[in-house]
């Protein structure tokens, strides 16, 4: 049924219809609604058989999430950032223990300097962890990923992450056709385990394994996620026969076939750089967007294929590698090697910073007239580097940086007013 | 595309009234997308929330940076916040106010603007008056219903009852209505006092 409603609330109505047997969570912003409308109907019953477990840190919400799975139960959890990193050893245990737990990722920054606004961070702290990483562009693709992530995971038994710009996402209000009870029944068999601690037919999980197989188990969670190339496709086809929605898949490409220019990007921002390219497009540019839903495992054929007659690609991405770039770009490099296309990195949305349409016209601009740096960060205020950068040159005692450039900020406003 | 802009203070239910202006069109058949600042937000710090509205699917996910509405719950934001900041030219100005533009200290508005698109609603009042709580969202969507024609006053209503069920929901819906009255009654008299 079509309703308007909040991400969040969104996101709570499709996991309860996913039937979870398990939800344990520990609440941080942009993620808290999401568990918070979990818990109420866990409470008023409307969800069940299904257990809340309350838990005191997100390490611990993971750590039970990984036991009710090997005690063959649905489990499911959310989190975000700092939440994140907390949980961060139970994170890679689950993925290597082959726990299909799902995870919501509300996106937001890490701190240093605290910040509690949207970026990719937290999604890409993780990217090693053997987690599947789905992402939705919109919150009808984030609802309808869930229904597919617990599929994914309990076919090839391996944790899967949903990742929603928070706040973005979380805390948008718009159209989502919510799937009822029978058409989730029929898409999402009950879980059957592969591996579940059974007092009739007992196993260990969890070998300690030393240097004569590590490198062979690792191959095989290696290869699992390869399985999930084959498999995300799969249940996306499926999906959509059910539904009518393009929900899922691998990569989701928009007037892509033709365009010299292709923008590659994760996440909701995909929604404005539509936008953009569509106005270029009036203008005469042949310009396109390929979007990536499933950047682990990554599709680097499906991406190759997709950006194979590109002359330009430009990968805008809500996080970096300090020290070296683009982390998405890293990846997409792969996909174009011996490609002639030239590859920029567009770092844009740190922290909340909003990406506005106009800037990504103008950088696509930029690019088209070869005069985008290969590492670009959009609408970089520079007065603010300089200022900072003298002060750091001119005394050895600078101070902090973050609070110096916040005095900085409000010396420059102040000034204007 | 439509796009309002509404400003207050925590509390006072300024994420809400953008959600049920959303939901109002939604109900319409339209499409709408509805966020609010992202803030840490506490009571009492001023609070801003967005609503888009058009008849195709909204993509965009970037701020609202050039309203074709803006709605003030409080006005002692004026002069505090930039209120009217990126209001495109023929846009509506809608302020919860019983006093003039003038006597708020905004007469430049009338210089900016449009005048006939320019409203002050007494919201608060109504709401005092109607539901018994100083709570002037809902009332504020009768009044911008009435001075944009974006949605229609039943529509409003039936968002209102969607959200506060019982007889807050019915209070709402009369503090709304009374809102949408008084700002047409508003803009009769200017319209007559215009042509003559």
């Amino acid at each position: 049924m079509l309703r308007q409603l909040e991400g969040s609330k969104a996101i709570a109505e499709t996991v309860a219809l996913c039937r979870p047997e398990v939800v344990c969570a520990y609440p941080i912003s942009p993620q808290t609604h999401i568990i918070e409308a979990i818990g109420v109907k866990v409470k008023d019953g409307s969800l069940a058989p299904c257990e809340y477990i309350n838990v005191e840190s997100e390490f611990a919400a993971m750590s039970v999430s990984i036991g009710a799975s090997a005690a063959g139960a649905r489990a499911y959890t959310a989190t975000a950032s700092q939440g994140l990193l907390f949980m961060i050893e139970a994170v890679y245990n689950a993925a290597g223990l082959g726990l299909p737990i799902v995870m919501t990722l509300a996106n937001r920054a890490i701190g240093a300097p605290i910040n509690i606004w949207n970026d990719h961070s937290d999604a890409m702290a993780v990217r090693d962890s053997g987690w599947i990483q789905l992402f939705a562009e919109t919150n009808q693709e984030a609802a309808d990923l869930h229904v597919q992530a617990f599929r994914l995971a309990e076919e090839l038994s391996v944790p899967v992450m949903v990742c929603m710009d928070g706040f973005i996402l979380t805390h948008a209000v718009e159209g989502v056709d919510l799937m009822d009870q029978d058409t989730v029944d029929r898409f999402l068999p009950s879980y059957e385990p592969r591996q579940v601690l059974d007092p009739d037919d007992p196993v260990s999980i969890g070998a300690m394994v030393g240097p004569e197989a590590f490198e062979e188990v690792r191959y095989l969670a290696h290869l699992r996620q390869l399985d999930a190339l084959d498999y995300i496709p799969v249940i996306a086809e499926e999906f959509t026969a059910l539904t009518g929605r393009p929900s899922g898949g691998l990569i989701h490409p928009y007037r892509a076939e033709d365009a010299d220019t292709i923008v590659v990007a994760l996440g909701s921002v995909l929604g404005t750089i539509k936008d953009a390219v569509d106005h270029l497009r009036d203008g005469g540019e042949r310009v396109g967007v390929l979007g990536i839903t499933s950047f682990r495992p990554f599709p680097i054929e499906a991406v190759r294929v997709a950006l194979a007659n590109a002359t330009r690609v430009i990968v805008v991405e809500k996080a970096f590698s300090l020290g070296m770039g683009g982390v998405l770009a890293t990846d997409v490099s792969m996909a174009t090697l011996g490609s002639s296309a030239v590859l920029t990195t567009v770092i844009a949305g740190l922290g909340g910073r909003p990406i506005a349409q106009h800037s990504i016209e103008s950088m696509i601009g930029q690019a088209i007239r070869g005069e985008l740096e290969t590492l670009t960060f959009l609408d970089l205020d520079e007065g603010i580097i300089e200022r900072e950068r003298a002060r750091m040159a001119r005394t050895r005692r600078s101070g902090p940086f973050a609070e110096n450039v916040l005095r900085d900020l409000r010396h420059n406003r102040e000034d204007r007013s | 595309m439509f796009q309002v802009r509404i400003h207050g203070r925590g509390g006072q239910g300024v994420v809400t009234a953008a959600e049920l202006l959303s939901v109002a069109a939604f109900n319409e058949g339209r499409h709408a997308q509805a966020f609010p600042s992202f803030g840490s937000e506490r009571t009492g710090a001023p609070v801003v929330s967005y609503c888009r509205l058009d008849d195709r699917e909204i993509r965009t996910r970037e701020p609202v940076m050039a309203p074709d509405a803006v709605i003030v719950q409080d006005v002692t934001l004026i002069h505090q916040v930039d209120l009217f900041g990126g209001l495109v030219e023929d846009g509506y100005v809608l302020i919860n106010t019983s006093r003039t533009f003038e006597e708020l200290g905004l007469d430049d508005l009338g210089d900016r603007f449009r005048a006939e698109r320019l409203m002050t609603c007494p919201a608060t009042e109504l709401a005092i008056e109607h539901v018994g709580r100083a709570v002037p969202n809902a009332a504020l969507l009768g009044a911008f219903a009435a001075l944009t024609g974006q949605v229609p006053l039943p529509a409003i209503g039936v968002a209102i009852r969607e959200r506060f069920h019982g007889p807050v929901g019915d209070r709402n819906v009369a503090a709304a209505s009374a809102a949408f009255d008084h700002v047409t009654r508003e803009m009769e008299a200017a319209a007559r006092a215009s042509s003559t």
